[in-house]
């Protein structure tokens, strides 16, 4: 095998909760948003994210990216641990890994035009280029993503929500990064549109031999363009399989649960939605073991002490006990 | 004989740049007890249908055409006379639940107050009717969370809650605007199923409006596809995933990727959204559309035999 | 499906495609057309410009100077002191037989100065902190709130007597004082503006770039809320001229022999009894144009440039 391009291991991140304190100088609770992820993810591949709203997928990527610092765990890119803490070293990581967001309009700078938008990651990461060359580069790459340059001039707000997406994927990748992260950057857009988007992204991985990490809450649309999907709840991994098996036989109770509430667009099937009971824990206070016994149907004694990892179950990575055999007596 | 007729129906705003034409010459019926679905991208016009068929449309809008009710026009009525067709008549179902509720007020008072205004009813037989709806929407322990405010209740239950606002008079039309759409997947299919319960029991009306195509295949009998405030194709929900006879109905669904069936390529629809500052002369879809000839850019196709679409079904199959 | 056009990359084209480059305005552009065209906002500007026209070259009109004492008017001010062409004293003379014209000029300068710069100081120092404490939050965050509260909880009226008598009364001191009081104009605003904006997805696409906070700051997040601030900064002159006044008339701000609307004002209400109306109404009115010029072109501003206006 060979080595990952990004791998991951028992990725933490919690942020301060200010609410929560009783006086301004007593230190405050701590929101667990990421819950030791660990993952690799090979050159050229694609790994989908997803999880419900507050899983903490979109922590995740922006961890990765450096965005919010990690509280533990490990980041290797390339053979190289990341030490977020230095300053340079994380810029050196940012010419190679960029990132697309949710918001398509709130994205760009409103007081930029196109060009300079595009523009300013060449001026940034690649200062040793002549102006005359950034210039081709924002126009090759903008031409790619379907932006004409008779537009370049204009803002963002006379733009479409799909092509400020599209202008948003040549600003990420006009420095030509190996790895690109995706936060949820289709969620905002309309089916059609999406579908663009979608398309230009797979063709522009091919193109550049791009690896992708792609979150959403779309299972659709995870599915269509990942090879690999990890399934997360409360900032814990479930599961994590090739896309082909997590579908076709989903193994962890909760991965099952949202695949039977994925609404199919074809009325002659009938689909059951599996009925989650149960609240969320709260993320400021987690229980002790499984993350997900609060909503499990398929709940044991031992899941409210004992917080199982993954393990290999045939194709697939679960975290769930039903695989893990019973501790014997003693 | 239908409930709801909405006949030629324009909304057209008027804005600083100039009018925005939001719904042109849309018509459909609903008859009782029937479960429509109005299916459309952002920009269609499909909210704003719904908001004038409350009269809530904002106020730079102009209205044509004729939205009939119970033998009444819904657009020539005034606000005192609306009042006492909405939620009595017709309730709405808002997208996000948070914005529906007051945040300082308890769910009894929210629902009780609603029967008050309406019906006059208090006390005793105001609580009992809260206690009927919030069961009726399925919110266990019903009882013990009359007291609680709404920011006390996870992102389904209020919905449940906004769900139940809209009950508590028995309307004979609810109009769902993308009743899930701030909501996650399996909370989605729990809401889903029980508006489809509901409509079961007690015999409502339902216009659901989405964007969302596998939300409608799970639920409504009919369904409307609207595209740049014009109807494109209506038809049975059935025949129209069967086999959708208009090219942007086609381009949609092939546009959605199917967890079930996972092709290497979506086919997505090119081009932007129309520009709706002008008066449609010729179809909206015709710069995106695959199959369209010359004369689909300067006619204006009607809607015939549930297809608005110069091209017949054999000629673009 | 969306395929790069190739086409669009050959030379022919792209010359062609460049002369058809859409050209649109940028948002300062557009709020300038805007401004424009309020009519009252243009008007307002033309009243100021003439102000500060005349407090810059008004003297060159007088033939008096601003200490120049006139003897022969000394007693009888109420019956001559008068407005009049034929001796002068265009606005008549003050109850020392001081020429007001020039006493007039003289105060106008030393209100708009006052006004203009202690107020472009105060926003520009409240605006700093409110971006350094919006944009780090955390305990500088609450370092600077704090201080914000304690300035808000003096009564300014006696900082200012106190200020006076400890570091003396000219010009400087003045602005200062005035500084040290209004610091905290536009802080809240300018913070809550940072805090919305640094959360907005352009700054993370700003901060994936490896761009340091100041470069964020000025490139990012500036541009984006200048408006406010050029808002703020239009409230916060006309409020200066008014604290300064309000602190003359009563007898703490400006000293002889220099003098400003307010201590003008004071004057003039001081001998209205007298019957020489012309001491109180020509600084009044003065004081009256500044004040709505500045109010009429704050809210030009505002309808130009506030996003949600439109």
């Amino acid at each position: 095998m060979t080595t990952p391009l990004l791998s991951v291991r028992d990725l933490r991140v919690s942020f301060a909760a200010p609410q929560s304190k009783k006086w301004p100088w007593s230190p405050a609770k701590r929101v667990n948003a990421v819950n030791g992820v660990s993952f690799d993810l090979p050159a050229g591949k694609t790994l989908g994210v997803v999880g419900e709203s507050g899983c903490g997928k979109s922590t995740l990527v922006r961890a990765i990216a450096g965005l919010y610092p990690p509280t533990s765990g490990d980041v290797t890119f390339d053979g190289k641990p990341v030490d977020y803490t230095n300053r340079r070293e994380t810029n050196a990581l940012r010419s190679r890994m960029q990132m697309i967001f949710q918001d398509p309009i709130a994205s760009l700078n409103p007081r930029m035009n196109i060009r300079e938008i595009v523009t300013e990651p060449l001026r940034v990461f690649r200062p040793d280029m002549t102006a005359q060359a950034q210039k081709e580069a924002v126009r090759a790459m903008l031409d790619r993503v379907g932006i004409a340059e008779r537009n370049f001039n204009r803002y963002p707000h006379e733009f479409s929500g799909g092509q400020c997406q599209r202008i948003g994927i040549a600003r990420a990748l006009v420095t030509e990064p190996d790895i690109l992260l995706c936060d949820e950057p289709v969620s905002a857009l309309d089916v059609s549109i999406q579908a663009q988007v979608i398309n230009i992204l797979k063709e522009l991985q091919k193109d550049m031999g791009l690896t992708l990490v792609f979150v959403a809450h779309d299972l659709g649309v995870v599915r269509h363009i990942s090879d690999e999907i990890l399934v997360m709840y409360m900032g814990g991994v479930m599961e994590h399989a090739p896309a082909a098996d997590l579908v076709a036989a989903p193994q962890h109770p909760y991965t099952k649960a949202l695949f039977s509430a994925v609404p199919v667009p074809d009325p002659k099937v009938t689909t059951t939605p599996e009925v989650l009971d149960g609240d969320l824990p709260s993320p400021l206070d987690l229980p002790e073991g499984c993350l997900f016994q609060s909503r499990c149907p398929r709940r044991m004694s031992r899941c409210a002490t004992t917080r199982p990892a993954l393990r290999h179950v045939g194709q697939s990575k679960v975290a769930c006990l039903l695989y893990e055999p019973e501790p014997a007596a003693i | 004989m239908s409930l709801l007729s909405v006949q030629n129906l324009n909304i057209r705003f008027s804005t600083n740049d100039g009018a925005v034409y939001a719904v042109n010459d849309v018509s459909f019926d609903i008859a009782a007890g029937q479960k429509l679905a109005i299916v459309g991208e952002s920009g269609s016009g499909k909210s704003q249908i719904a908001l004038s068929v409350m009269g809530l449309l904002a106020k730079n809008a102009q209205t044509s055409g004729q939205v009939m009710f119970d033998g009444h026009d819904l657009l020539t009525l005034s606000n005192t006379e609306m009042n006492k067709i909405r939620t009595r008549e017709i309730a709405m179902i808002f997208q996000d639940p948070m914005s529906s509720l007051n945040p300082y007020m308890r769910i009894e008072r929210q629902l009780g107050e609603i029967v008050e205004h309406h019906e006059g009813v208090r006390g005793a037989a105001q609580r009992k009717r809260v206690l009927d709806v919030m069961d009726a929407v399925q919110i266990p322990d019903a009882k013990n969370r009359l007291r609680a405010y709404p920011h006390e209740f996870s992102g389904g239950m209020r919905q449940r809650i906004v769900i139940a606002m809209a009950l508590i008079c028995n309307p004979r039309l609810i109009l769902a605007d993308e009743p899930t759409t701030a909501l996650d997947v399996t909370v989605q299919a729990q809401i889903m199923k029980l508006l489809d319960e509901i409509q079961r029991d007690m015999g409502t009306s339902i216009v659901l409006i989405t964007h969302d195509l596998g939300v409608v295949a799970g639920f409504c009998e009919d369904t409307l596809v609207l595209y740049g405030g014009r109807v494109m194709e209506t038809a049975r929900t059935e025949a129209l995933f069967e086999a959708p006879t208009h090219p942007y109905t086609r381009g949609l669904l092939r546009a959605v990727p199917n967890i079930t069936d996972p092709s290497e390529t979506l086919t997505s629809i090119p081009g932007s959204p129309p520009n709706q500052m002008k008066w449609p002369e010729f179809c909206p879809f015709a710069p995106r559309c695959p199959d369209a000839i010359a004369a689909c850019h300067t006619t204006l196709p009607v809607l015939e035999n549930g297809r608005a679409c110069i091209r017949s079904v054999e000629e673009i199959a | 499906m969306i395929s790069p056009k190739k086409a669009l990359s050959s030379p022919e084209t792209t010359t062609a495609l460049a002369e058809q480059m859409i050209v649109s305005r940028s948002f300062w552009a557009d709020a300038r057309i805007r401004f424009f065209r309020n009519r009252m906002a243009v008007v307002s500007i033309f009243m100021l410009f003439c102000l500060v026209l005349f407090a810059i070259f008004g003297h060159a009109l007088a033939t008096w100077s601003y200490e120049e004492i006139d003897w022969s008017l000394l007693g009888k001010i109420k019956t001559e002191g008068g407005p009049s062409l034929s001796n002068g004293h265009y606005f008549g003379v003050d109850e020392l037989g001081r020429d007001l014209y020039a006493r007039v000029v003289q105060g106008s300068r030393t209100s708009l100065l006052v006004g203009f710069i202690a107020a472009i100081l105060a926003v520009g120092l409240g605006a700093t902190f409110g971006a350094i404490a919006g944009y780090y939050g955390g305990r500088i965050d609450q370092i600077i709130m704090g201080a914000y509260n304690i300035t808000l909880s003096i009564p300014y009226i006696i900082f200012f007597v106190v200020w006076q008598a400890f570091f003396g009364r000219d010009l400087i001191q003045m602005i200062l004082v005035m500084v040290i009081i209004n610091w905290t104009a536009g802080l809240l605003i300018v913070r809550g503006q940072v805090k919305m904006l640094k959360n907005r997805e352009f700054v993370d696409a700003a901060r994936m770039l490896g761009m340091s906070d100041f470069k964020i700051i000025t490139r990012h997040i500036l541009p984006n809320m200048l408006w406010v601030i050029i808002i703020y900064m239009s409230i916060t002159i006309p409020e200066t001229i008014m604290y300064e006044s309000l602190v003359s008339f009563l007898g703490v701000g400006i000293q002889e022999p220099n003098t400003s609307w307010g201590a003008l004002i004071s004057q003039g209400a001081g001998t209205m009894t007298f019957g020489t109306l012309w001491q109180l109404a020509f600084p009044a009115i003065f004081f009256v144009i500044a004040q709505v010029s500045l109010y009429y072109i704050g809210d030009g501003l505002r309808d130009a440039l506030d996003p949600k206006e439109r």
